[in-house]
């Protein structure tokens, strides 16, 4: 054994992920040391400015690794090549777009969030807390040190960097889910269930993380890789480790059969969070799925491609069924957000060099509408009907799909863009998710997995249902001829006339949700404008980079190589 | 052969700004939306003829007004476009019929006096597909061709399922989604084909794809992937379903733009893509497919004796005749696939009149089901005159453009296949049945009492129908032109085939069977 040498760190290959950090201990401080009134302004200029600065830190660095194709640091364990810059600038991006989102609030001043989270539900504290108009900016923190563990975990080299990234980007996801303003019973319970499962998954990883190690002595992804080459046959231990540690990967992703998770805290969760989480976790826990698969993995291809397999045809499979019956806009777009995921495995299990910048690009493609899409969602409310003429006061989201009736012709442009981000989830050409599907399912048959190719492109047929049948409520759908689409238990129709509301002599239950469900109208509120400007640049990014996506894939190619 | 003015890339463009105009228009124009609409399709019109002009007619198997520019070069992507006769003939017929289309369009959306804004949307939403639909027809990419085809339903499924009428909202759906699935299909092989073919920066160019040395199996996976989509798309038996609805509840101008042109991608994809692409396993499919083509002329014209609405009506005879298409496209003789190719044309024209008529009939009276008619003949003479015109184009009397078309195909097949032409045949019976007693059953007998006062046609009206039935009758007596631009690229194609252009005449042939 060697006496302990520190390792040498080059800080500026660091510097996306350390500005990040650096700016989360800061809004820290801020919380402790800044009056409440100017907490709000300070937290959101460090929120947009962090991300922002990361971004400018990748592009500094692109240069130097695109042409020297990129360095192991800090002793192996963060690996700064190709892919980590892309996926750190992917991530950092739409970090930025996310926090746009989550820091817009209404016209009456209402942000997405509790104004006291450790309030009880109901409680006089809570009423007294939102009287008192206070607010948790704590959240600006704690989505920037998620961002900070999302921009190191694709550039993890070894497994333990792997799993300390993991919990970093983790744990402030569980907070935030639970920290909706409304329902607030369902966000507590999202977030409940996410963080155990999520605490399962960490577990079941880590375990995985210590076979590896007792089977190959080593944390570095190269040194297992290099030790598996040695295997004649099967070795239980780096099999089952290997397993072990693709399943928590893939409870990330949200892959099956590890996704029950993600339709409950997806529509638990405040919407701008989930939009968040739908688009900045999945980019970097592909990220990170794909070094692994790509640099641990070759060797032991024979063992685990049906593994693989299984899951991505199941997960394209499952996100698609089960999203065609779903009557909530927001636990359609989580299935829907499930079925991508298999897309994506799709290019991963390819095992396919072409496969990772194909990967690369479906990532930000899918990010970019994700974050427009939850972006509206969380625009669209619902409307008390008020006292005569005078209109209600608006309430929460209006995320039930019958309330959407209509939406195109009240707010024909906000439900243009909307429809945009749905063909592009489709896959339809001239939109990103065109070019993306198209660049995953190639590298697929290349890669000669071409059954996975044609059950990826009959499920797109299928899915492509789902998301036409939200055009179609929002366009073709007059006021009143919604209700044959509801087949869910909220069966009154919400439209801007509200329609007689049968008195069924049932529960009284069933009397009140009826009556609530009528005395509501859909509308879009009116915001500081943050959000607004999200979905724009959403919206131009799906539709140039479906159009001439060359600038995005060229720069993405030329740095598209893993470093061992 | 490269000219120095893009012509195809400013007839897709041209009506792109127009579309973009009509959006954007600034309140105050609204009320010129009608104009500004018609305008800009006439403009489009002018530019065709410019094109066709500066095509060279001697030339006509060879793709013209070429241009060739890089699009996505990491995944093969050129933006290509160029024309040969039969491209040209096609984005000719469309873009005729697309101001004809606006013109009729006029008083639809309830608009009557004041344009309205959803008529400003439907006007907006038809010069959007012409562009798609010049595009498609001129596409020298496989990649560019397959985006325009799947793009090209985005716009059609809203002027469905925003303009049609009550079952809207399941026709449009069903229209989409019949298309998708048959588009992704073909996406798979789309990229298959790419893998296997050179590959690089332009490794989508048809050029580049035609005369693969391919694998047999693969070849024929390839083939079934293509025909697939195009045959869902023109749409022949047994997956023409979404047809009828589609044509049934769309507006009469949507229907005509949706059967008389954009069907026709799928017979185009057949003829320049499935038969070049893959040759032996085009000849390999032969047989099954002319059966099926045989039992699509005789299966729609059956079905289109039996429908009681009028659009479905037609819609059912579009089967048929896409029937003789496709059968004049696998029968491989040199007269047959010229004669399909100028069918694509001739039904352009008839089947687009007789869905414009139709949609005058349906708004005069507010119904599209043949028992609310009868007797019409004295009421309306011109629109039964009209009417009887275009009918009998549908049932290819000669002198119609239609006849010479359905002749060649017929006895291109028949030199091939005598037996699928012998029962091909009886279709012409059945077109004889579907139209006359139409017209008996609407325009003859005793005048209904309700319908007395209905108007005869305009004179806006009466410029939709003329040009159509002008075009018909001078291709009917003069076909030539017509001919010469579509018989070179059919020499070609059967080169490119395989098999030999021409047949010695009533030799013992049997077909393309080894």
């Amino acid at each position: 054994m060697n006496a302990f040498t520190a390792p040498e760190i080059p800080w500026s290959l660091l510097s996306p992920a350390l500005i990040v950090l650096l700016a989360a201990v800061a809004g820290v401080l801020v919380e402790a040391f800044v009056p409440a009134r100017v907490r709000r302004p300070v937290q959101v200029t460090l929120g947009l400015a962090a991300p922002a600065a990361a971004l400018v830190a990748v592009a500094a660095l692109w240069s130097g690794v695109a042409s020297d194709g990129g360095t192991a640091v800090v002793g192996g364990s963060i690996i700064v090549d190709g892919p980590t810059l892309v996926l750190q600038g992917t991530i950092a991006l739409l970090a930025l777009l996310s926090i746009l989102v989550v820091a817009d609030r209404t016209d009456t001043g209402e942000d997405a969030f509790a104004p006291s989270a450790a309030a009880v539900p109901s409680s006089d504290y809570e009423e007294l807390a939102r009287r008192r108009g206070l607010q948790q900016t704590e959240v600006y923190p704690l989505l920037l040190f998620a961002v900070g563990g999302m921009l190191i975990f694709p550039a993890a080299g070894d497994l333990l960097t792997l799993f300390v990234a993991l919990e970093v980007l983790s744990l402030p996801l569980y907070l935030l889910t639970g920290m909706a303003r409304r329902r607030r019973l369902l966000s507590q319970e999202a977030a409940m269930k996410y963080f155990l499962l999520g605490a399962f998954a960490s577990a079941i990883m880590l375990f995985g993380i210590g076979l590896l190690y007792g089977y190959s002595g080593s944390l570095r992804y190269s040194e297992i890789a290099d030790q598996a080459l040695q295997v004649t046959g099967v070795d239980g231990l780096l099999l089952v480790g290997a397993v072990l540690v693709l399943a928590g990967l893939l409870f990330k992703v949200g892959a099956v059969p590890f996704h029950t998770w993600t339709p409950d805290v997806y529509q638990g969760a405040p919407t701008p969070i989930t939009g968040f989480m739908a688009a900045c976790t999945k980019v970097a826990a592909f990220g990170a799925l794909l070094r692994i698969v790509y640099v641990v993995l070759p060797d032991l291809e024979w063992d685990l491609s049906v593994v693989l397999w299984t899951v991505a045809i199941a997960t394209m499979v499952v996100g698609t069924v089960a999203a065609l019956v779903q009557t909530d806009v927001k636990r359609i777009l989580a299935y829907s957000s499930i079925a991508h995921a298999g897309f994506i495995l799709t290019g991963i299990v390819a095992l396919d060099e072409s496969a990772i910048p194909a990967v690369l690009f479906y990532l930000l493609a899918y990010g970019a509408a994700t974050i427009g899409a939850f972006g509206i969602v969380w625009l669209v409310r619902e409307r008390s009907a008020g006292a005569g003429e005078e209109p209600g006061p608006v309430l929460g989201e209006a995320t039930r799909l019958s309330q959407w009736t209509g939406l195109g012709r009240t707010h024909p442009l906000l439900a243009v863009t909307f429809a945009l981000f749905l063909l592009s989830f489709a896959g339809i050409p001239l939109t990103a998710g065109f070019i993306g599907k198209f660049a995953v399912f190639s590298a697929a048959v290349e890669g000669g997995a071409w059954p996975l190719a044609v059950v990826g492109v009959l499920s797109s047929a299928a899915a492509a249902f789902f998301y036409v049948r939200i055009i179609v409520l929002m366009f073709f759908g007059g006021a009143g001829d919604g209700a044959d689409e509801v087949t869910g238990g909220a069966a009154a129709t919400v439209s801007d006339e509200p329609v007689e509301a049968p008195t069924p002599a049932g529960t009284s239950v069933t009397a009140t949700l009826v009556e609530k469900a009528t005395a509501t109208t859909t509308t879009v509120v009116g915001s500081e404008g943050f959000a607004v400007v999200a979905i724009a640049v959403c919206a131009v990014l799906t539709v140039v980079l479906g159009i001439v996506p060359s600038p995005v894939l060229d720069l993405i190619g030329d740095v598209a190589q893993l470093l061992p | 052969m490269s000219t120095s003015f893009p012509w195809l890339t400013a007839l897709v463009v041209l009506p792109v700004l127009g579309a973009v105009a009509l959006w954007a228009l600034p309140a105050g124009w609204r009320g010129r939306t009608r104009a500004v609409a018609l305008g800009f399709a006439i403009a489009e019109l002018v530019l065709a003829v410019g094109a066709l002009l500066a095509f060279d007619t001697a030339d006509a198997a060879a793709h013209q007004l070429t241009e060739t520019h890089s699009w996505i070069p990491a995944l093969g992507v050129s933006y290509a476009v160029g024309v040969d006769g039969v491209g040209l003939v096609l984005v000719l017929m469309s873009v005729v019929l697309v101001p004809l289309v606006v013109l009729a369009a006029w008083r639809e959306q309830g608009s009557l006096s004041v344009p309205t804004d959803r008529l400003r949307q439907y006007l907006a939403l038809v010069l959007l597909l012409e562009a798609f639909i010049v595009l498609v027809f001129a596409a020298r990419d496989v990649f560019l061709f397959y985006v325009v085809f799947e793009a090209m339903l985005i716009p059609v499924y809203f002027m469905i399922g925003m303009f049609g009428g009550e079952q809207r909202r399941y026709a449009a759906v069903k229209f989409l989604l019949y298309s998708l699935a048959g588009g992704l299909v073909m996406l798979v092989g789309v990229i298959a084909l790419y893998l296997n073919g050179p590959r690089g920066a332009d490794g989508f160019l048809t050029e580049n794809l035609t005369g693969l040395a391919l694998d047999p199996t693969l070849e024929k996976w390839l083939f079934l992937a293509f025909f697939l989509a195009f045959a869902i798309k023109a749409p022949m038996f047994p997956v023409h379903t979404w047809l009828p609805d589609a044509a049934q509840q769309a507006p009469a101008g949507t229907s005509t733009l949706l059967v008389g042109v954009l069907d026709k991608v799928g017979t185009f994809g057949m003829l320049t893509l499935c038969l070049p692409l893959f040759p032996d396993a085009s000849r390999w499919a032969a047989p099954v497919i002319i059966v099926l083509a045989v039992v699509s002329i005789l299966y729609g014209a059956l079905l289109a004796i039996g429908q009681k609405d009028m659009m479905r009506l037609v819609a059912y005879t579009s089967v048929s005749h896409f029937g003789f298409i496709v059968l004049g496209i696998f029968a491989f003789s040199a007269t047959s696939i010229a004669g399909s190719s100028f069918y694509m044309v001739n039904h352009g024209l008839s089947t687009g009149g007789l869905f414009l008529l139709v949609g005058f009939l349906a708004a005069r009276r507010g119904s599209q089901q043949i028992a609310d008619f009868g007797g019409l003949q004295k009421v309306v003479p011109v629109l039964a005159g009209t009417f009887l015109v275009i009918g009998l184009s549908a049932l290819s009397l000669p002198g119609l453009s239609t006849f010479v078309s359905e002749f060649l195909v017929l006895v291109g097949t028949f030199t091939r296949h005598p037996a699928a032409s012998i029962v091909a045949t009886f279709g012409v019976v059945l077109a004889a049945i579907y139209v006359l007693w139409t017209y008996q059953r609407v325009f003859t007998g005793p005048v209904r009492e309700e319908l007395v006062a209905m108007p005869d046609l305009d004179t806006r009206e009466r410029w939709v129908v003329g040009p159509l039935i002008a075009l018909m009758l001078v291709f009917g007596f003069v076909p030539g032109p017509a001919l010469d631009l579509v018989r070179p690229p059919a020499d070609l194609t059967l080169q490119q085939v395989g098999v030999e252009p021409y047949v010695a005449p009533h030799g013992a042939q049997e077909g393309t069977d080894k």
